[in-house]
């Protein structure tokens, strides 16, 4: 009966060998140390009132970024074991983990650093600055915005309490069936990274809805969309992406979950079931995630290679059809994933050509970033340095991503480590350096002061360097036949030099991220030396950069009003003034613990399903929906800030910064 | 906290030192050249089998390859030669025209629309055409007939099946040079892709249908072969040689494993079952009576499927011509 009611838990799955020990040992130490640290400091009652259940869509991206960080940690923590376990493992070597750990490990790698590191900065970043972007005090729906963060959390917490209790799944990041079906994975593993990422992905939809509704409904009076800032646009794409493909992926996790809790056949290798149906599915989501997560990368850079160039972007118009085109025809190539499935040359060659088609609006706005640089006073600060990482990289990743998009010539490098480092070379000098310029770029506007110059350029220097030492030998071995995720090789191959020189490149890259906690830390020791007192520490273009630093909580005590595009350049440069008129009343949201508790039971019933625990996740589902109902019954959410109160913040703000 | 504060206040990180933007330019240049050196050094004696290839498929693919690549570095040269000549003249205090209200130029942009849609569309008719004459489906010309070779892919090793010669191998698979191979391609197993890199690409294994490869070896020789997809534990054993011999060669081969020679078993369905259960194996040679292993192993997966229209291995032999144009409707998919 007991044990009926823990559904399949045992002991055993606590522990799975020293090296997962040692992983266990550093997360619950780490925890322990979180929790007891709040403790003796009494931090419980601001951390709960300041952040746990602000609405404020800044503080939301701030904690979005922070978990995102912890996160990138963790993934590459998994790469560096990757790394070193493939500079070991030749020959009679079976390197320090075993193969089903070496998969768990670059599943959980892939899947962390694309759902919780990419997407949870990405959020973070819009939620930053969108609505201040857009001469908005929020987003348009602020409870569904933290209820968003705490499904991501939750998403979290299950993927990396797989790490304590249970394991990985040992599938790829895809996980494609029938592999993952229970046939061949019956424990928990891929139950872990179904559902934290289910969880995590329904958190993305409410999302993408939230900010679309915003760029369409709370832009400052006279930004019509033509005149809005080229990251709103990018925004908007993304957006869209996310609201279209995002239940597609539900859909299929959803289709996969019934398959292997209720032994239903959707995508199982026998009575009846079609992989090939998953395996189109998941890329049918797939795809568009990529552009999800470069589009706003795009953006960003738009806004500070103008800022930087001290200069308008070179053809604004053309950057938003070519964000738009980006859009619409990442819908249109998901099958250059599966090539080597047999679908024939018609198929092929459409989905061949299609991706091929990509490449030009993207070619045209890497065009359009070197002329808003010609003729401008370029300043390289921070933020410039990546945008000169991220075209040096990116550009590669983008060429080899046109050759893989010959369907004879991917039958020759598909599933090999050409592959991988095309991708990581979009990845990482596309969506990560992009989301580190963004970071670096308005991180002044958030903290109020500015980060570390030269610590800062430092680990730039270190990330190109060694993302190049890291991936070129990467590309090299593809070409050498090595295939991807192999935990050991033969030593005759004589592949195990370039892998020891791409371990070295991975050091490399970790003394970038050294360098940027190094940065972090020396910039808040230092923060009154950093002070931005302006509110304007890089001579901005956009709104963002028109109230103070850090910026206030109601963003605008007055709602701007404009008339062009860089309304904010063009206001200090003698056009008209962007606030004007008197004050007024405005409605803030009050703090609401609905999120934490959402994303509290969504986790426990995460966790319940996993473990086939019936009751918990009948009792999670109760949960939420009393949550819910509770809610509804809520009066008051919302208090005013009357004109004067508006006024009186807004000069004492202007004081604190002159 | 006040006295960590004080603790701290009495750090002193040193501060980075400055160095000067010719310094670093030349700091990257010698960090690049000594790469570059490194890399000439480690490779030298190293074979690249997608460079170096063995067969009329895998020379096709490699040909392309070097085009798209050629095309990929016309394209980023001028983008380098741009970004880095920007960067550098229009760095804040210099003294060329400053124009920051010039936001477009429509035949500028008409240039840099215009160019990649040319690459492109040439890249495109490229595509359609190799799409097709590189089909893996489609038989290669030849004077000879393909020799037929069933592949069923299992926990972690591959089994090759001659319905023609009666006989079988486990993780070798010999043909003879110059003379193409049609293998018909499935899993008792989870998906597996199938690849020797030297003869030509790639395609997947997967259960309950049929896919086929097209290769001819040019070269006597041994290559590589292996499953390029995760299939569970023992996937990185999962390699295989591929011998391509001469005409004699590969008689000697099937002889030898005809007539019984020392450590070849007989194959039927008792023993296939013991071969499919997970794990990794060495070489192994078999003769066969039951020519309908590859069928039965195919068919296995059809049970309670209601369609009939993928791509049986009962049908296979009607469906060939079907094959050949569109051999999997979308449909199928
Ligand atoms: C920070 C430096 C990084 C290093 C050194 C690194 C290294 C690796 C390695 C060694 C693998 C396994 C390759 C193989 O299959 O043999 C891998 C796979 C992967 N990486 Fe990374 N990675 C890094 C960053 C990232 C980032 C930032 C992302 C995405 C945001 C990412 C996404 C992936 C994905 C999706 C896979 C595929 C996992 C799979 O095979 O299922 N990586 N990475
Ligand atoms: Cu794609």
């Amino acid at each position: 009966m007991f044990a009926s009611l823990l559904g399949r838990m045992e002991w055993h799955y606590f522990w799975h060998g020293w090296v997962q020990f040692g992983g266990q040992l550093a997360m619950v130490g780490g925890v322990l140390t979180l929790l007891a640290g709040m403790t003796y400091f009494k931090k419980w009652g601001w951390l709960w009132r300041e952040w746990l259940t602000t609405q404020d869509a800044k503080r939301i991206g701030v904690m979005y970024i922070i978990v995102a960080t912890v996160m990138l940690l963790r993934g590459f923590g998994d790469a560096i074991m990757l790394k070193l376990q493939q500079a070991l493992a030749s020959g009679h070597s079976d390197g320090f983990l075993q193969p089903d750990h070496f998969q768990q490990i670059f599943t959980a790698h892939g899947t962390i650093m694309i759902f919780f590191v990419a997407m949870g900065l990405m959020f973070g970043l819009i939620n930053l600055v969108l609505p201040l972007m857009l001469g908005s005090r929020d987003v348009a729906f602020p409870l569904l915005n933290s209820t968003s963060f705490y499904l991501y959390v939750a998403g979290v917490v299950l993927a990396n309490i797989s790490l304590l209790y249970g394991e990985f799944g040992a599938v790829g990041w895809l996980a494609y069936p029938p592999l993952s079906e229970l046939a061949y994975s019956p424990g928990p593993g891929v139950d872990y990274w179904l559902w934290s990422i289910q969880i995590a992905g329904v958190g993305s939809l409410l999302s993408g809805i939230n900010f679309i509704v915003t760029i369409l409904r709370l832009r400052a009076k006279g930004m019509t969309l033509m005149k809005m800032p080229v990251f709103a646009w990018s925004v908007l794409g993304s957006m869209i992406l996310v609201v279209f493909a995002f239940p597609i992926l539900t859909g299929t996790l959803f289709m996969l979950s019934l398959d292997r809790t209720l032994g239903m056949h959707y995508f199982t290798a026998d009575l009846g079931g079609n992989a090939m149906m998953y395996i189109n599915l998941i890329w049918a989501w797939g795809h568009p995630e990529v552009y999800i997560l470069i589009l706003p990368a795009f953006g960003m850079f738009s806004e500070i290679v103008a800022t930087m160039s001290r200069k308008r972007l070179f053809g604004y118009k053309t950057m938003v059809y070519a964000l738009m085109a980006i859009t619409v025809l990442s819908y249109l190539v998901w099958a250059h994933h599966f090539f080597t499935m047999g679908a024939g040359g018609n198929v092929n060659a459409f989905f061949g050509i299609m991706t091929m088609v990509i490449a030009i609006p993207t070619g045209v706005k890497v065009f359009n970033w070197l002329f808003t640089m010609y003729k401008g006073r370029i300043e390289f600060f921070t933020p410039m340095w990546w945008f000169m990482a991220f075209a040096t990289t990116f550009v590669i990743g983008g060429a080899t991503g046109v050759i893989l998009a010959v369907p004879a010539i991917d039958f020759q490098v598909h599933n090999s480590l050409f592959l991988v480092a095309h991708f990581h070379n979009t990845i990482i000098g596309g969506v990560v350096f992009g989301y580190f310029a963004g970071f670096a770029y308005w991180f002044p506007k958030i903290f109020g002061f500015r980060l570390h110059e030269r610590l800062g350029k430092a680990a730039v220097s270190c990330w190109v360097g060694g993302f190049l030492l890291t991936f070129i030998p990467i590309y090299i071995l593809g070409m050498m036949g090595a295939t991807r995720r192999l935990d050991h090789y033969d030593p005759s191959l004589g592949w195990q030099s370039l892998f020891i020189v791409s371990g070295v490149g991975t050091l490399l890259i970790g003394l970038g991220v050294v360098f940027q906690i190094a940065q972090l830390a020396y910039s808040v020791w230092k923060r009154h030396e950093l002070r931005d007192t302006s509110g304007d520490p890089w001579d901005g273009r956009t709104l963002e950069w028109s109230v103070p630093s850090p910026a206030p909580q109601y963003n605008f005590a007055r709602l701007p009003v404009v008339v062009a595009r860089d309304a904010w350049w063009e206001a200090k440069r003698g056009g008209k003034a962007i606030f004007s008129g008197a004050y007024s009343d405005f409605t803030l949201p009050k703090n609401s613990g609905v999120g934490v508790f959402i994303g509290a039971f969504v986790a426990m019933f995460g966790f319940a399903m996993i473990w086939h625990i019936w009751w918990l996740a009948v009792l999670a589902l109760v949960g939420v929906a009393t949550t819910l109902i509770r809610r509804t019954y809520e009066e008051e959410t919302e208090y005013v800030v009357t004109a004067d109160e508006a006024k009186r913040l807004d000069m004492k703000s202007q004081k604190a910064a002159a | 906290m006040p006295k960590v504060k004080a603790i701290l206040s009495k750090v002193n990180i040193p501060s980075l030192p400055t160095i000067s933007r010719r310094t670093l330019v030349l700091l990257w240049v010698v960090a690049g050249v000594l790469f570059v050196g490194l890399l000439v050094v480690l490779l030298r004696g190293h074979s690249f089998p997608l460079l170096q290839t063995r067969g009329e498929v895998a020379s096709r693919q490699r040909d392309l390859l070097i085009f798209a690549t050629v095309l990929a570095v016309l394209v980023l040269l001028p983008v380098y030669i741009m970004l880095f000549g920007f960067a550098w003249r229009y760095r804040a205090g210099h003294k060329r025209t400053y124009k920051p209200n010039w936001d477009g130029d429509s035949r500028v942009e008409a240039v840099w629309w215009g160019v990649p849609i040319i690459i492109i569309l040439v890249l495109s008719v490229v595509t359609w055409v190799t799409s097709h004459s590189l089909d893996p489906f489609k038989p290669l010309t030849s004077t000879q007939k393909p020799l037929k070779i069933q592949v069923i892919a299992l926990q972690w090793k591959w089994l090759f099946i001659y319905p023609e010669e009666n006989i079988a191998s486990v993780n070798e698979v010999a043909f003879p040079a110059n003379q193409p191979v049609e293998f018909s391609i499935t899993s008792d197993a989870p998906m597996n892709s199938f690849w020797i890199p030297q003869l030509g690409g790639q395609i997947y294994a997967m259960s309950g249908m049929s896919t086929k490869l097209n290769l001819k070896a040019d070269v006597v020789g041994d290559y590589r072969g292996m499953s390029s997809n995760i299939s569970g534990k023992g996937f990185a054993d999962m390699t295989f040689t591929a011998r391509a011999l001469s005409a004699t060669g590969y008689n000697n081969w099937v002889q030898h494993i005809e007539h019984h020679a020392l450590g070849v078993e007989h194959l039927d369905m008792d023993e296939y079952k013991q071969l499919a259960k997970p794990g990794t194996s060495g070489v192994k040679y078999f003769h066969i009576h039951d020519p309908s292993i590859f069928d039965t192993v195919v068919a296995k997966y059809m049970h309670g499927m209601q369609s009939t229209d993928t791509d049986t291995a009962s049908e296979d032999e009607d469906n060939h011509t079907h094959n050949v144009e569109g051999h999997m409707n979308t449909e199928d998919m």
